[in-house]
């Protein structure tokens, strides 16, 4: 027996009926083409996330006042204390593996250039805000280093409020208006896009006693505290919350250790993208039924040419082989189809959304293939079952 | 070549018994060309399917080349009706899909033959009956005459002993009933058994044998009634 033969003749079978093959494969290919781009969201939704907590830098501490915590409420009636500038000296000053520590003050003011103005958030920090969040820059540079306490009136724009302020113009060393101050732009930073909660592209970054000053706050929104290595997260953390809680004399920050947070992202976006499979391969498995529809009615429709084979001489093992064939390239024709689909709508995607990573796993395209082909073999038992166990006599009589 | 004895082949309906073949005893020898006949439903189609291995007998003895057929396996029945036997059916039971050639592979596909080879056997087949320009041709674009032709072809293909034909005429005119009996009385005439159910008594009467079924049984005297011709 030449099993090439039998998967030509099941080929046959196929081409010769054209309705019954185009839906099946239709149907297998829309089910795999599922997988695989929801599979493709969920990762690419879990690559974009995972991929901002990365820009951040690594091993970082952030410190943010106030207590967030699931348990219990705050001590003493919810007193808080500012979250300052001396708590960054002593940060800088006593706590050891520390590298950097970058003080983060906001506001939002009025940004004006000749006659044109612009609501923008205004950002306070220090030079060390450029290495701990990986800012790069598109021309001049960022904040001068220095005592943070100087204060200084240089301001580094973001490229998309470069853009609107000035054009095409050079804004380098040009003076604006933020609020009643003016200020001298040292700097536009390179294009970034939207990050967790703010867009680098539209914002202006000045010092951060300026922006204390500016605003009448003593108060910071964050505190980055960029540790040095992995290693010394633990005992960095622990001791950093020692020393808040020594100067404020109460549990009144919250700091997050930036791994864990990526880490925690990441398995929930992972689990996401896995529930999406699983909610994918239930039209997989649709198809899987609609193709042994398909072959049980394919079945019942062939009784006579079964039962002519049977009469010609074809063992019931070449009649099992012949069905299963056909079942199968049913579902890996749809299933190669539904890859090409699938990968051709993620590729449209990425298109229009080109920030956003949307590939598809390699272990959701290997599953589906091979799934797709399973389906057909699980699937087709049944129906190459009964089309064995079919009489032949009765089979070609006609009725 | 074959042998019946108190062949019996029973179905059971509902509560009750009904004797499709009741103690049929035959003989046939190799070369033979033998109509069976027979008011509607008196088994001959039965008999048929019994002696082209697609109906095991309920009870009694069927020796096909001196072996007893019951004791054939699933497998080797299925080797015996590919080399040995050979059909041909009132409905011509062609496939639609295939052309004149394709049909007359199938056979050869599940016996293993190779593509090439295939298509020469199938080509000479056809030729023999006489269909050469026909090679293409699917079963739609044939007449009844020339469906049944490529149905002889595509039984003789594999070279069997024994030929069963059940009413192979029923559905042709007179003309190419005429033409599809001389075609297998010339391969009976090559040594090929031949065992041709018919209604058709002009049929009938070109048989060497005559064998007359009634209520599944053989008639009195049938097994030996000779065509007077
Ligand atoms: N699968 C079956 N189940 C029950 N009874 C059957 C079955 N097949 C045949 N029979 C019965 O067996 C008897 C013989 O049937 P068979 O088909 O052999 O007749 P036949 O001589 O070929 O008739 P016809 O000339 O109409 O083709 C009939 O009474 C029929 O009803
Ligand atoms: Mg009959």
């Amino acid at each position: 027996m030449r099993v090439l033969d039998l998967i030509r003749f099941a080929i046959g079978a196929l081409v010769g009926h054209r309705l019954r093959t185009v839906l099946s494969v239709a149907g297998v290919s829309v089910g795999i083409a599922a997988v695989i781009a929801l599979t493709a969201l969920g990762e690419g939704a879990r690559r974009y996330v995972t991929g901002e907590f990365e820009a951040l830098g690594a091993n970082i501490l952030i410190v943010i006042p106030g207590r967030v915590e699931t348990t219990g409420a705050m001590p003493f009636g919810g007193v808080t204390h500012d979250l300052t500038l001396e708590d960054v000296r002593a940060m800088r000053g006593r706590l050891r593996n520390v590298l950097r520590v970058a003080p983060l003050a906001m506001g939002t003011e009025t940004v004006r250039f000749g006659g044109l103005s612009r609501s923008l958030p205004v950002v306070g920090t220090t030079s060390d805000f450029r290495e701990v969040r990986r800012v790069t820059m598109g021309s001049g540079s960022f904040l001068p280093e220095g005592d943070m306490d100087q204060g200084g009136n240089q301001v580094v724009l973001g490229t998309k409020a470069a853009e609107e302020l000035f054009g095409s113009g050079n804004p380098l060393g040009q003076a604006v208006r933020i609020g009643e101050w003016r200020f001298r732009v040292i700097g536009v930073m390179a294009p970034r896009g939207r990050g967790l909660g703010f867009d680098f592209d539209d914002l202006v970054i000045i010092p951060v006693k300026t922006n204390l000053a500016m605003f009448n706050k003593t108060t910071l929104f964050r505190v980055f505290v960029e540790v040095d290595g992995a290693d010394a997260m633990r005992a960095a953390e622990h001791e950093l919350e020692g020393l808040m809680e020594e100067r404020h004399r109460v549990k009144d920050v919250t700091v997050i250790a930036q791994d864990s947070v990526v880490q925690s992202f990441s398995s929930i976006l992972g689990a996401m993208t896995l529930a999406l499979a699983g909610i994918a391969s239930v039209s997989l498995a649709v198809a899987g039924i609609g193709i042994m529809n398909v072959m049980l009615v394919s079945v019942s429709e062939r009784r006579t040419e079964i039962g002519l084979l049977r009469a010609l001489g074809a063992g019931k093992r070449q009649i099992l082989i012949v069905f299963l064939v056909e079942a199968v390239m049913l579902s890996g024709i749809g299933g190669l189809l539904g890859l090409g689909i699938g990968l051709a709508a993620v590729a449209a995607f990425v298109e229009i959304y080109p920030a956003f990573p949307a590939v598809p796993p390699l272990w959701a395209i290997v599953t589906a293939t091979v799934m797709s082909l399973g389906v057909g073999a699980v699937f087709g038992v049944l129906p190459a079952r009964d089309a064995v166990r079919l009489d032949p006599v009765q089979a070609l009589a006609r009725r | 070549m074959i042998e019946l004895i108190n062949l019996c082949r029973t179905y059971r309906m509902g509560s009750e018994d009904v004797h499709a073949l009741n103690e049929v005893t035959l003989q046939i020898d190799q070369g033979e060309h033998i109509a069976v006949v027979g008011p509607s439903g008196s088994g001959k189609s039965t008999l048929l399917n019994i002696l082209g291995c697609l109906d095991r007998p309920t009870s009694g003895s069927y020796r096909f080349s001196g072996r007893e057929v019951a004791d054939i396996g699933e497998v080797e029945l299925s080797l015996l009706r590919q080399r040995w036997i050979g059909f041909v059916f009132q409905f011509f039971h062609l496939l639609p899909r295939l052309d004149a050639v394709g049909n007359v592979e199938v056979p050869m596909i599940f016996s293993g033959v190779g593509r090439e080879e295939r298509r020469q056997r199938a080509q000479r087949a056809l030729e023999s009956v006489g269909l050469k320009h026909r090679f293409k041709h699917r079963p739609e674009e044939l007449s009844g005459g020339e469906r049944q032709r490529v149905a002889i072809a595509r039984s003789v293909v594999m070279s069997p002993r024994l030929l069963l034909a059940d009413e192979p005429t029923g559905n042709l005119d007179r003309h190419s009933a005429e033409e599809i009996m001389e075609l297998i009385e010339r391969m009976n005439a090559e040594g090929l058994t031949l065992i041709v159910v018919t209604h058709d008594p002009t049929v009938a009467k070109r048989a060497g044998r005559i064998i007359r079924l009634e209520d599944g049984r053989v008639a009195e005297g049938g097994a030996d009634v000779r065509p007077q011709i």
